[in-house]
């Protein structure tokens, strides 16, 4: 009763809501309309607060925290340019479905429309890049609606939600109760997946004669790896995966085709083209993934699919057998009938098909000439996987590096595989390392990134040094901005239209100057050595900038060239 | 083809625009949009006039259903309905003018509801198709002012769209 009557800043019990939601780390950077929100936090320390120097940096780390754990990510930031800089961030986590509460900072309740100092209309801005987002006007409001937040952003199809917290609003006084339910008469996620669809889709692939299944970031997501592992060894038949998806289902097993897609592999992408009946699970034809749309469509396949978000099915490919529901539920239902019903399957026509596919994997489509003047970057990838035992944590940028990444790490766990697939964002690497890293203090992580990439949010190697993130830099640095010249190169008849990158830093010198290790690679004899002492116990409480100059000509391959289908691809000249 | 769509929505400030961000965001057709809160004041109630082929008006229908804040949708076309919308015009009524303006008025069931030295206001119900068909029988030059409601629609008979 007494606790019931107690009066509470709009702050404390902000404060308060993150700790019932176990909050443990909020990234941010404090700002005007957040000073008694940070007041709140210098009083408590049920969770660490994180001090980015870029409020874009702060969203990031909170996805990244999120992408590797399953956890919501919690970032803070001020008014005004502070919700403007967290835009990236924010549209980079709508893009890939990663559950997050950013709370913004903004003017008091009475300054709002008048053009006050630091004011932005938040939630305007942000309303087409959020799951969805609140304006609190109210103190006795916010207890509900961070709890509303918390629900909305980590269930159905997860989501980034914004709360945007006026200034006077946090100063105001007000009991606290954190409500222990909610419920939105708006919004019922769907969960369990339709029992007779199921079962026409598990008769569908047993009858199958090329059967095939292509997963994605929501098996990730919705923790379904093992349920997806099962399935396919049940049924004994292939699988590839998305970009977003690597490590849902083990690189290292022989039914794994590897990724498919604009620089999948050529056993995948032909699969993909050739098989009869497709199981799409938490993916959704992104363009990037089935190339040509029509050209997709011109082999006859039966589609079955299962997601989450009904508006994800039939959105850019007509679907036979629609799957609404949580991928993990659905999964563990197949599995469920399978053992059940230990259905039949057409041996003979499975074992024709992976006899085929064995001939497109005899292709070898991701052989690369090793030179002895140049380090070749996929050779670097290659390398960190050995010296890493494909245990790391692997974040990425965007571009060249990201893709050799995605093709030259095999990932065999979930969640180990941190980049931006949706939206695309340079500049990730580096934050997302952090979030990464405060989740897993004792793992290894690695950020794959170039040199254009690293410097958009070069400015976190300030907080890499004020948390002591042993965090290891893989810049496979070419001097272009190598996937705008690769397209130049393909399609512009080589005219590398700003693409060369001049005026690079020594980043052994700025690593070094913020208190980081800094090394420069250029023989490719030294590659090996160098990862070794990087991930020594020597340094392993190091933070180390890896300087490698790579060959500058190197493209991804093999690549569908825009507009082309998934049997059109170019490959490597050697192939 | 043109459909029209109802939707149930919580009355928060906000959620119109969300509605409107997401046709904009998506390049999906708007050719009337009327919204205003219902019997229950938690709930406003919106009329989409939309436009698209089976498989646009399908992801339509679904993005809609997506926003936290829509409750319910119905696309009408899915079954019976009728469509009203309310057209307010104002014309010129001096001379020959004046007695032509109230028999078109009247062929269209419509109601004469200002008068002034110059000009009737006429009030005018119906199908889309039946207020375009009464401008168009108006001389272009008589018309001086028209505004529109945007369609209404509701299902006929059982069909009833409730919390």
């Amino acid at each position: 009763m007494e606790q019931s009557s107690k009066q509470f800043t709009g702050a404390e019990i902000l404060i308060r809501c993150l700790h019932e939601e176990n909050v443990k780390f909020v990234f941010g950077y404090p700002g005007g309309a957040v000073l008694n929100i940070y007041d709140a936090i210098f009083h408590q320390d049920q969770f660490k607060h994180v001090l980015v120097r870029h409020e874009q940096a702060a969203v990031h780390a909170a996805d990244a925290y999120s992408r590797s754990t399953g956890k919501v990510g919690v970032a803070l930031v001020t008014s005004g340019p502070g919700a403007t800089n967290a835009i990236t961030g924010i549209a980079t986590a709508y893009m890939d479905s990663i559950p997050m509460v950013i709370i913004s900072g903004q003017v008091p309740t009475y300054a709002i429309g008048e053009d006050a100092f630091q004011e932005c209309d938040t939630v305007g801005i942000t309303r087409p890049c959020v799951k969805h987002n609140f304006l609190v006007k109210d103190v006795k409001d916010i207890a509900a609606t961070m709890k509303k937040a918390f629900y909305v952003a980590s269930s159905g199809r997860p989501g980034p939600v914004l709360v945007d917290i006026p200034k006077d609003i946090t100063a105001h006084l007000s009991t606290f109760k954190y409500p222990e339910t909610v419920q939105l008469r708006s919004y019922n996620p769907v969960t369990k997946g339709h029992l007779g669809q199921i079962k026409k889709a598990l008769k569908l692939l047993t009858e199958a004669k090329r059967p095939m299944v292509y997963s994605g970031g929501g098996v990730v997501l919705g923790d379904a790896s093992a349920h997806l592992i099962k399935l396919i060894q049940a049924l004994g038949i292939p699988i590839t995966s998305t970009l977003m998806g690597l490590g849902g289902f083990p690189a290292s097993d022989k039914k794994f085709l590897g990724m498919l897609g604009m620089h999948g592999t050529y056993e995948a992408n032909m699969a993909m083209q050739e098989c009869d009946v497709l199981l799409a699970v938490g993916a959704r034809f992104d363009d990037r993934v089935i190339g040509n749309t029509e050209h997709f469509l011109s082999n006859p396949r039966t589609i079955i699919h299962i997601d989450i978000d009904p508006s994800s099915i039939s959105k850019r490919v007509k679907i036979d057998v629609p799957i609404v529901g949580d991928v993990k539920s659905v999964l563990a239902d197949m599995n469920d009938i399978i053992s059940a019903e230990k259905p039949t399957q057409n041996t003979a026509a499975l074992a024709a098909w992976f006899k085929q596919i064995e001939e497109w994997r005899g292709k070898n489509c991701l052989s690369f000439t090793q030179s002895t003047e140049f380090i070749k970057p996929q050779y670097v990838i290659q390398k960190l996987h050995e010296v890493t035992n494909g245990e790391a944590f692997v974040t990425s940028d965007v571009g060249q590096h990201q893709m050799w990444a995605a093709q030259y790490y095999p990932f065999d766990k979930p969640r180990r595989w941190i980049n931006s697939g949706g939206l695309g964002t340079m500049g990730v690497g580096l934050p997302y390392a952090m979030g990464v890293q405060f989740a897993h203090p004792e793992a290894q992580v690695a950020c794959v990134t170039g040199e254009g990439s690293i410097q958009m949010n070069i400015q976190e190697l300030s907080t890499c040094l004020q948390y002591h993130l042993p965090i290891k830099v893989i810049l496979l640095n070419n001097r272009y901005l190598g996937m705008v010249r690769q397209w130049q190169e393909f399609f512009y008849e080589n005219r590398y239209s700003e693409s060369y990158m001049e005026s690079l830093p020594d980043f052994v010198k700025l690593a070094e100057s913020y208190g980081h290790v800094g090394m420069r690679i250029e023989n490719p004899s030294d590659v090996e050595g160098a990862l070794k002492e990087a991930f020594s116990p020597k340094l392993k409480e190091r933070f180390v900038f890896m300087n490698f100059l790579t060959d500058q000509k190197e493209n991804v391959f093999p690549m569908i060239p825009g507009g082309k289908g998934l049997s059109e691809m170019i490959l490597a000249e050697n192939l | 083809m043109r459909h029209i769509i109802s939707l149930l929505m919580e009355n928060e400030s906000g959620a119109l625009s969300r509605v409107a961000g997401l046709f904009s965001a998506r390049a999906y057709n708007i050719e009337s949009l009327t919204v205003a809160p219902t019997e229950d004041p938690t709930l406003s109630r919106m009329t989409i006039v939309t436009s698209g082929s089976d498989a646009v008006i399908e992801q339509i229908i679904k993005q809609l259903n997506k926003l936290i804040d829509v409750v319910k949708v119905l696309d009408l076309n899915d079954g019976k309905f009728i469509e009203r919308e309310l057209m307010l015009v104002k014309v010129k009524a001096t001379g020959a003018f004046r007695e032509e303006m109230k028999r078109m008025c009247d062929i269209f069931r419509g109601r004469i509801i200002d008068v002034a030295d110059g000009s009737f206001t006429i009030e005018l119900t119906g199908s889309g198709n039946k207020l375009d068909a009464f401008i168009e029988s108006l001389d272009k030059a008589a018309i001086l002012e028209t505004v529109r409601t945007g369609a209404s629609g509701i299902g006929r008979g059982d069909r009833i769209l409730k919390v």
